[in-house]
C-alpha cells in the first residue's frame, strides 16, 4: 500500500445536544513488526501509533494503537454536538508522517 | 458401538430437521439465499456480516476507490483510460459482473473480467498489463464488478462455452493433493460443517473479490483457488489459468441466481 488513504464518516448538521456518531477508516498496512520476510529477515514495525479527533483545536478523542490493531484500522466513537464547527482527524505513523482530514459540522 | 450408532443418528436427524426448517422459511437470508443456494455471506460470523452491510465499514471500498480513480487515468502508449472508451462505468459495466467469465472469440476459450481488462490495457491502451493480485488490478476488478451490485449471477454456458464448463466441472469433481479431496468434499458434502475451528460454506463465488480477514486486504477468486488447493496440498494452479477460468465458469454457474456482492467483506 502505498499511500494511506483516510475516510471519514460525520453527519453534516445535527440539532444542539444531539450525539452523533464519527466513524473513520484508514488503510494501512500496519506491520506488526512481528513477522519475517521471504529473506527470513524481520518486517520492521510500521503502524499507525496514535489517532487523535480535535474539535475546534480542542481535543476531543484520543487513542494509542498497538501492533495488535488490524489492517486498515476502523475507528468509531461518539460525541454530543454542542456548537457547529470543524473536527480534524489525525493518524500519526511510525515513519514520523501524520496523515490528516477534517469535516465541518454544523449545528443547529 | 450402540451408543456410538445412536448418536449418529441422533445428529443426522438433528441436521436433517435443521435443513428442512430452513427450506420452510423460503430463505431466512433474504437476498442471499436463493432455495439451497447460500451465498457466503450466510457463513460468515456476524460481526463480519455487519463489516460488509455498512459500505463505509467495509476495507474493501478502499481499494473500490482505488479503482473508480483509475478509471479516469490515461495510460500507456494510446494515451487512453478506460473512461474514453466505456465512459460511466455505472452504465456501460452494468452486468458484467454477473455475466463473466464469458466466452471471448478472439482467444477461443471464456475470460474472466481480470483477463478481460489486461486485454484491454495491453490492446487498445497499449499498456502495460498488471499483475493478477495487484493493488490496481483488485481495484479494478472490484469496481467492475460493484457496478452489477445485487443483480443476479447469470452466466452463459451454452454453445461454444459448454466443453469449458464441462472443464470446470470436471475439476470440482476430481480428487487431488495429497489429502486426496476434490472440491466437492468440503463444499458440496460438508457445507455448514466445521472443519476444526472453520466453518464450510458451499464456496460460492458472487462475492469476489473480497476482503478477506485472514489477509488483511482484498484477494480475488484465483487467490482463494489457490488457497484450497493448497490446503488439500496439491500444486495450485496459476493465476488466471485455464483451469481456474474454466472451475470459475463452472462456480458462477452453481451460483446462478444469487446476488454479485464484490467487494465483499468474509472471515
Amino acid at each position: 500500500m502505498a499511500s494511506a488513504t483516510p475516510r471519514i464518516k460525520v453527519p453534516e448538521s445535527a440539532t444542539k445536544g444531539e450525539i452523533i456518531e464519527i466513524k473513520t477508516l484508514i488503510s494501512h498496512k500496519m506491520e506488526t513488526g512481528l513477522r519475517k520476510g521471504k529473506d527470513g529477515k524481520i518486517i520492521p514495525r510500521q503502524i499507525i501509533n496514535k489517532f487523535t479527533c480535535s474539535f475546534n483545536d480542542q481535543v476531543i478523542f484520543s487513542s494509542d494503537w498497538h501492533p495488535a490493531v488490524s489492517a486498515n484500522p476502523l475507528m468509531s466513537f461518539h460525541m454530543r454536538a454542542t456548537e457547529s464547527g470543524r473536527l480534524d482527524f489525525a493518524w500519526h505513523d511510525d515513519n514520523g508522517e501524520t496523515y490528516s482530514k477534517s469535516a465541518d459540522l454544523t449545528v443547529a | 458401538m450402540h451408543v456410538k450408532i445412536l448418536i449418529g443418528t441422533a445428529a443426522a436427524t438433528a441436521v436433517l430437521a435443521g435443513f428442512s426448517s430452513a427450506a420452510l422459511t423460503g430463505g431466512e437470508w433474504g437476498k442471499y439465499q436463493v432455495g439451497d443456494l447460500r451465498s457466503g455471506y450466510t457463513y460468515a460470523a456476524p460481526e463480519t456480516r455487519a463489516i460488509q452491510d455498512d459500505d463505509f465499514e467495509n476495507p474493501a471500498m478502499l481499494a473500490l476507490d482505488y479503482g473508480a480513480e483509475l478509471w479516469s487515468m490515461k495510460d500507456g502508449d494510446a494515451n487512453k483510460s478506460c473512461a474514453d472508451c466505456h465512459n460511466d462505468a455505472e452504465d456501460s459495466m452494468k452486468g458484467v459482473g454477473a455475466r463473466y467469465p464469458a466466452f471471448y472469440e478472439p482467444w477461443d476459450k471464456p475470460i474472466n473480467v481480470e483477463l478481460r481488462i489486461n486485454e484491454c490495457r495491453e490492446n487498445n491502451m497499449k499498456a502495460k498489463p498488471w499483475k493478477y493480485e495487484s493493488r490496481e488490478m483488485l481495484g479494478m476488478t472490484s469496481y467492475v464488478k460493484y457496478q452489477s451490485r445485487d443483480m443476479p449471477v447469470n452466466v452463459d454456458i451454452g454453445g461454444p462455452s459448454t466443453p469449458f464448463f464441462q472443464k470446470g466441472k470436471a475439476f470440482y469433481y476430481e480428487r487431488r493433493g495429497q489429502l486426496d479431496l476434490a472440491c466437492k468434499h468440503c463444499h458440496e458434502d460438508n457445507s455448514g460443517n466445521m472443519i476444526r475451528a472453520n466453518l464450510l460454506s458451499q464456496g460460492q463465488s458472487n462475492g469476489f473479490p473480497t476482503y478477506r480477514l485472514k489477509w488483511q486486504g482484498v484477494g480475488s477468486l484465483h487467490r482463494r483457488f489457490r488457497g484450497c488447493n493448497s490446503q488439500v496440498r496439491s500444486t495450485p494452479f496459476g493465476y488466471g489459468s485455464d483451469e481456474y477460468v474454466n472451475l470459475e465458469l463452472y462456480l458462477a454457474w452453481r451460483g446462478r441466481g444469487l446476488p454479485v456482492e464484490s467487494p465483499s467483506v468474509r472471515n
